[in-house]
């Protein structure tokens, strides 16, 4: 990575606070709608707008949604939780102060381990995460001469997941946050939306002498919503600290914002202009008591996660870890594949199908697994016919087009319907080719003329023709075989 | 009967003659209407007055009455402090800062005794923002004492007490975060209930302590008050801190004699300095429930002389963060031509706000900043806890506690005396509001013709009992039946 080729001497270190904004129908505290893109104030209740004399109640939805999030990142669940308030002025917070949990959050300490692309892995302690309201929007290009606020996103439920400094580049942040956003999708406790704000990153980047054990003076990128941006913030963050330690100035303790459109950053505000929150319980919420009992029930019904699945996979059906992963990542991939290796008894096969072939013509078709004209048991039953010989590769695929379109139910169908088994008669295929290569005799005398470099070139045109003669039918292997034996 | 006495009536009474049909809804109505115009300019406990929809109101509790439905409360005309939230109709809190407020929502108190039948005559008068026991912080000018006008009638609920004691409305509303009902309802000469912390639902009612707010009544008697508080209690949805607890029958609990009833005095209340006739008086009042058949004893509650302190940074605290919404951006008061954001901010808060709520803005500020947080109000919640074991403890040994309601009779009006002390009107009343506990204000006596109160402490949720006790001495005394004295006023007749 950049910036490790940058400079060896310096240790990077990084922490995230993630905001996730919960997949709930209602908001945090009130009952408004939480759906996304309606017109300016129009998902907006009294609750919402802090009137004087209206009350919060919390969205016990919410609470569970944090639960399911803290169960399945293996850490504690604290089972009162405080509800406090953060109180500072701005126009998008209409009561003054935002509803946030400090010192008593609903999830504790816990962690996650995570894959990269290479196969290793490394471990990031969650330190805890909390539930939170989000602020309304100042819209500054509104009106020429004011500033208009929308406050549909004002109370929308966050679950603000907060890491330890334990990232140690770009890469392995970006690796994390991939991971996370699977897990709190595959949770189902957020949709996922990065490009709606669904999902955003504030980054803690510090630098540090290689083999120290302080940290160094950090800052604070916030508000990133993609991966892309993440990853060029961070590196580009780095290379400025470096920069800075490196001629010998000091990193100011600091809040950056970076526009990934431009790709530049600038600080908002330093330590000094932080405000004073007054944090404080919100006495209008009791403390959030939750029973052991339902959280067991909630541990229940948790789906498995992605790296449980993908441990499964490789354990129960021998796939190497890469593409195990790449099947794991979503839960209905997984399914799809255990059903098809099941079918086919061929687990190897039916992943490369499913990752290749089937991956291939969802993406190009725009189509979702589950809307697969090609079920889980049709192409079991297209692979076993690979497997026993009765399709080579280019006819199983000829096969799986003709399923794709829909011109039959299931492999052995199209196979009888359009004659396209297998030959493997060795009389069939001696006259097959000794028939391609009398229509072309030019080629025959080229062949035999060249050397066998050329000729290694040359013999895939006599395959062609067979290839187009019988249909696709004929055993590659033997017609091969055939092929050289005449041509000697 | 002729409607020439109808204000003297209770509120028991009228339910009965209005069910009897000896006296419709209208006539009632109209005949209060007319008291309030003629007389209340002189005592300013109305801010907004509603008679077109009272009449309207009185009309449709006429047309149920006559068809043989509707409730004990059908008909009777209330008043409701203004601070709670009606809609369609101002809700000021006596500020400025709400002056052009009017709320879309309707506060639980207020619907649920709308759906039990009763009538809104209007909003009444308070301290701004219910900070106050003299009720002279009010936007729209102090509210004076009909016993005497140029006395305060206590606050904050000074609007409700004044309009209960010159007979305007039969009962009315308040709130009480540290004394708001009790404290004016001693010295206006009424009764006045706070009930136990989330006996009655917070929704619509604007919060200024929230840990410690409860709406309450003020009314001629513990029946009156009987009967308005079991339309009003009950669990609600949309208040987290209300509790999900059946509602008695309050009425049916008043009759049980107090033979064996065991009150305890808190020796730290009766040694403090108290006016010799205000001494007097309670001592004649705890005489006559010994008569009653109670037994006295003394009791203390050790942690009584940090009352005061932790009532003011806890409440000023709380009201800090509650009042930060009121910034000009959203509702409310916003200055004349802002400059820029922090601008329209400090003008609108500096100018919307009256001096007794900045001083307590500024107190709570500060006692919440990061470098106080612990030491203060860390601290403070502690001795609140110390507080309330001082109460569950002697609650063991005691039924009821009994303490002076406020130990001097009703001041004079006096802007200069300083409105800065948050608690040196109200010093008996707020321990109740740490602890959560219910409690009731009585009519005992009086001290050159000014009100004196006693003040009844239960276990939480004991309403009843203190219902109980007041009604059976209500039954034997008649100091809840005395009226002001006929005063010329600055208003078109006189009282």
């Amino acid at each position: 990575m950049t910036e490790e080729r940058s400079s060896t001497a310096w240790e990077v270190v990084i922490g995230l606070e993630v905001h996730v904004q919960l997949a709930c129908r209602s908001k945090l505290f009130s009952g408004a709608s939480t759906a996304f893109g309606a017109p300016p104030n129009s998902q907006v209740c009294a609750i919402d707008m802090g009137l004087p004399g209206t009350l919060p109640s919390v969205n016990r939805e919410a609470v569970d949604m944090a639960i399911r999030f803290g169960l399945a990142a293996n850490a504690r669940i604290n089972r009162t939780c405080v509800f406090e308030r953060k109180n500072y002025f701005y126009p998008d917070l209409p009561k003054g102060y935002q509803t946030t949990q400090l010192r008593q959050p609903i999830v504790g300490a816990g962690f996650m381990d995570v894959q990269l692309d290479d196969g290793s892995d490394f471990r990031v302690r969650i330190h805890h995460a909390h539930l939170e309201e989000d602020a309304g929007k100042s819209l500054h290009d509104f009106q020429v001469d004011s500033t208009a606020i929308d406050l549909n996103r004002a109370g929308m439920p966050l679950l603000e997941i907060v890491t330890e400094p334990d990232l140690r580049s770009a890469c392995q942040a970006v690796a994390f946050a991939r991971q996370l956003h699977a897990l709190v999708a595959g949770l189902g406790i957020c949709d996922g939306h990065m490009e709606q704000g669904s999902l955003r990153f504030d980054v803690n980047v510090s630098v540090r002498p290689g083999g120290s054990s302080s940290l160094g003076t950090r800052t604070e990128t916030k508000n990133l919503n993609s991966f892309r941006f993440m990853e060029q913030a961070i590196e580009q963050e780095v290379r400025r600290q470096i920069n800075l330690l490196e001629r010998g100035a000091a990193v100011r303790q600091e809040t950056r914002l970076y526009n990934g459109e431009t790709g530049q950053a600038a600080a908002l505000r330093t330590k000094e202009e932080a405000g004073d929150y007054r944090y404080f319980p919100c006495p209008d919420l009791l403390p959030v008591r939750v029973e052991q009992g339902h959280i067991d029930h909630l541990r229940a019904s948790l789906p498995e996660r992605p790296e449980m699945r993908q441990a499964r996979l490789m354990d129960k059906w021998g796939l190497p870890a890469a593409e195990a992963a790449l099947l794991a990542e979503q839960a209905a991939t997984a399914s799809y594949f255990e059903a098809t290796a099941m079918a086919c008894d061929d687990a190897r096969l039916a992943a490369q199908w499913i990752t290749g072939t089937l991956a291939r013509n969802l993406k190009r078709d725009k189509i979702s697994l589950q809307d697969s004209p090609v079920s889980a048991e049709a192409l079991g039953g297209l692979l076993q016919r690979v497997k026993d010989n009765t399709l080579s590769a280019p006819l199983a695929r000829q096969v799986f087009d003709a399923l794709w379109q829909g011109e039959g139910s299931c492999a052995d169908d199209v196979i009888a319907s359009q004659g396209l088994r297998q030959v493997t008669d060795e009389s069939c295929l001696e006259r097959l080719v000794e028939q391609v290569l009398t229509e072309h005799p030019e080629q025959v005398k080229n062949y035999k003329a060249a050397d066998s470099a050329r000729q290694k070139k040359m013999i895939g045109f006599f395959v062609g023709q067979a290839m187009k003669t019988s249909k696709g039918t004929a055993n590659p292997e033997q017609l091969n075989r055939w092929l050289h034996k005449k041509l000697s | 009967m002729h409607t020439g006495d109808l204000h003297e009536s209770s509120l028991a009474q009228l339910s009965r003659r209005l069910r009897a049909r000896e006296l419709s809804c209208v006539e009632l109505t109209q005949t209060l209407l007319d008291r309030i115009r003629s007389l209340d300019a002189g005592i300013n406990s109305f801010i907004t007055l509603c008679p077109e929809q009272a009449l309207e109101q009185a009309r449709a509790a006429d047309r149920l009455i006559e068809r043989q439905e509707g409730g004990v409360l059908t008909g009777i005309p209330l008043a409701h402090k203004d601070i709670f939230c009606t809609r369609g109709i101002r809700t000021s809190c006596a500020s400025r800062m709400l002056d052009n407020f009017i709320a879309p929502y309707e506060s639980t108190v207020t619907a649920r005794l709308r759906e039990a039948g009763a009538i809104n005559l209007g909003k009444l008068n308070m301290d701004e923002f219910a900070m106050g026991s003299s009720n002279e912080t009010s936007f729209y000018g102090p509210v004076r004492n009909p016993w005497d006008r140029r006395r305060i009638p206590g606050g904050s609920s000074g609007g409700s007490a004044a309009a209960v004691a010159a007979r305007l409305v039969p009962g009315a509303t308040g709130s009480d975060t540290g004394g708001s009902i009790r404290q004016p309802a001693a010295l206006c000469g009424v009764t006045g209930l706070k009930p136990t912390y989330g006996r009655v639902s917070r929704w619509g009612m604007i919060a200024f302590a929230s840990s410690m707010d409860q709406a309450g009544i003020l009314a001629r008697s513990a029946e009156d008050v009987a009967l308005l508080l079991g339309a009003m209690a009950g669990f609600d949805e949309r208040d987290a801190t209300c509790a999900n607890r059946a509602v008695p029958d309050y009425l049916a609990q008043l009759e049980r004699p107090l033979a064996g009833l065991r009150i305890g005095l808190p020796k730290e209340y009766f040694q403090s300095a108290m006016d010799a006739g205000i001494a007097e008086e309670v001592q004649k009042a705890l005489d006559e429930y010994s008569k009653l058949g109670a037994l006295v004893q003394d009791i203390s509650l050790p942690h009584t002389r940090y009352v005061g302190t932790v009532y003011s940074l806890l409440a000023s605290a709380e009201a800090s963060s509650n009042l930060a919404r009121f910034d000009g951006a959203h509702f409310g008061y916003r200055c004349k031509d802002p400059q820029g954001l922090e601008d329209m901010y400090k003008r609108s808060r500096c100018e919307g706000f009256g001096r007794q709520v900045k001083s307590r803005i500024l107190l709570g500020t500060y006692a919440l900043s990061a470098r106080n947080y612990t030491s203060v109000c860390l601290q403070a919640q502690k001795v609140r806890r110390l507080i309330l074991n001082d109460f569950l403890k002697v609650f063991a040994e005691v039924d009821l506690i009994m303490t002076p309601t406020i130990p001097v009779p009703a001041r004079f009006l006096d802007r200069s005396a300083g409105p800065m002390s948050p608690c040196g009107d109200d010093p008996f009343t707020p321990a109740v509001n740490l602890a959560g506990l219910p409690a009731l204000s009585l009519p005992v006596g009086q001290v050159t013709r000014l009100p004196a109160g006693l003040q009844l402490i239960a276990p939480h949720f004991h309403e009843e009992r203190l219902l109980n006790a007041a009604h059976q001495f209500q039954k034997v005394t008649d100091w809840h039946r005395e009226s002001p004295p006929v005063q010329q006023g600055n208003g078109r007749s006189a009282l």
